[in-house]
């Protein structure tokens, strides 16, 4: 009997279970293809939509691939200077407190120009969501080393792999801000999963919600991927970012709120 | 015995073609075109649509959100 079904009995309105959030716009994203920007880009989307708060987000681009950011979600959005977006989101916090401000970053903007502001700003404790995509790698300007490069890693500037003797050790800013008095709720997740994404949905929706409340600042890290600049196909690049990158980033909260 | 059915409709303009929704999937609903769609991107197709329960997972991985699912109890 159910084989008599057909695709025009299910695909209708009263079915559907996902589509693209109504935040997200009609700009086709100039991300390559499997790059988790975008998957975040969605998951952040579908929280503003679903906790209702399109008008009252503002969001921080930094400079890296994500920089265009603004092109995709349909909320407010300011441009920092390179690494500086924590200062912006502080200063935007503080004259609209009653606003949800988040920074969206990458390791190149978050971990390396912009170390300063990231740590001063997590242990000022301000009430502030930062989103950091670890792709472990300066993707837009192609693919140098970051602090965040593990290693071995080969990179446009690693050719061979990192070498911590000559280049030091890869920064592990998410340990690193877990241990500021200011920051109320760190965690580390990915995207490459149907589950990890969920987890790290959730993970963003806690953090609006904290932010509700002036807990302090909020700090998810999402382990990315960066097919173009790692030169792997995308579903390679997931594999490989298992096997390497999680052993040394390895998945989990870094500091929960006491309920 | 109730049964979820599901069923996908893809972008395919929209789609390049990243597999990763092939590898999400957990009963091998799609697979990727040999054609190549105005992009030039080979292109993410349901080849086994019967087997589609609606379970989300291939739009909740698309980095591009070009999945949309539906689902019903049969
Ligand atoms: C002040 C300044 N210095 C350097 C640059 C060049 N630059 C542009 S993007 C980037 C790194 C971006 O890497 P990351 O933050 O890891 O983001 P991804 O592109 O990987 O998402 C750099 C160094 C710049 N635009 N401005
Ligand atoms: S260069 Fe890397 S981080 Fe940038 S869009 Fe491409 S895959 Fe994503
Ligand atoms: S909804 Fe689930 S079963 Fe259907 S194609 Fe997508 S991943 Fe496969
Ligand atoms: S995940 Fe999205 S963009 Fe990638 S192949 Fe599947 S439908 Fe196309």
């Amino acid at each position: 009997m159910t084989d008599n079904i057909n695709i025009q009995d299910i695909v209708k309105t009263e079915n559907l279970v996902h589509k693209k959030s109504s935040v997200m716009t009609e700009n086709t994203m100039h991300y390559c293809p499997g790059c988790g920007h975008g998957t975040t880009h969605q998951i952040v989307a579908e929280v503003i939509e679903e906790m209702g708060i399109q008008q009252d987000t503002i969001g921080i681009t930094p400079v890296g691939c994500s920089v265009l950011m603004y092109n995709y979600l349909d909320i407010d959005m300011q441009e920092a200077a390179h690494g500086r977006a924590p200062a912006l989101a502080t200063a935007i916090k503080r004259l609209l407190p009653e606003k949800f401000v988040f920074t969206y970053q990458g390791d190149g903007d978050l971990a390396a120009i912009g170390t300063a502001e990231t740590i001063h700003s997590c242990n000022r404790g301000e009430n502030i969501l930062i989103i950091f995509i670890n792709n472990g790698i300066y993707g837009m300007t192609g693919g140098q080393m970051a602090p965040t490069t593990i290693e071995g890693m080969k990179s446009s500037t690693t050719p061979y792999g990192r070498d911590v003797k000559l280049m030091g050790n890869p920064l592990k800013m998410t340990d690193i801000v877990a241990t500021l008095p200011g920051t109320y709720y760190v965690t580390r997740q990915s995207v490459h999963k149907p589950g990890n994404v969920r987890k790290t949905k959730k993970a963003i929706r806690k953090a609006f919600e904290y932010q509700k409340l002036n807990k302090g600042t909020c700090f998810i890290e999402i382990v990315s991927n960066c097919p173009s600049g790692w030169k792997m196909t995308p579903v390679e690049s997931n594999e490989w970012m298992e096997q390497n990158m999680f052993p040394f980033y390895p998945l989990g909260d870094f500091k929960v709120p006491e309920e | 015995m109730a049964k979820l059915k599901g069923a996908i409709v893809i972008d395919k303009e929209l789609c390049k073609g990243c597999g990763v929704c092939v590898t999400a999937c957990p009963t091998e609903v799609i697979a990727l075109s040999s054609e190549v769609n105005g992009k030039g991107y080979n292109y993410a197709e349901a080849v086994n649509m019967d087997a589609c329960t609606g379970c989300t997972n291939c739009a909740v991985v698309c980095p591009d959100g070009v999945i949309t699912v539906y689902r019903m109890k049969v």
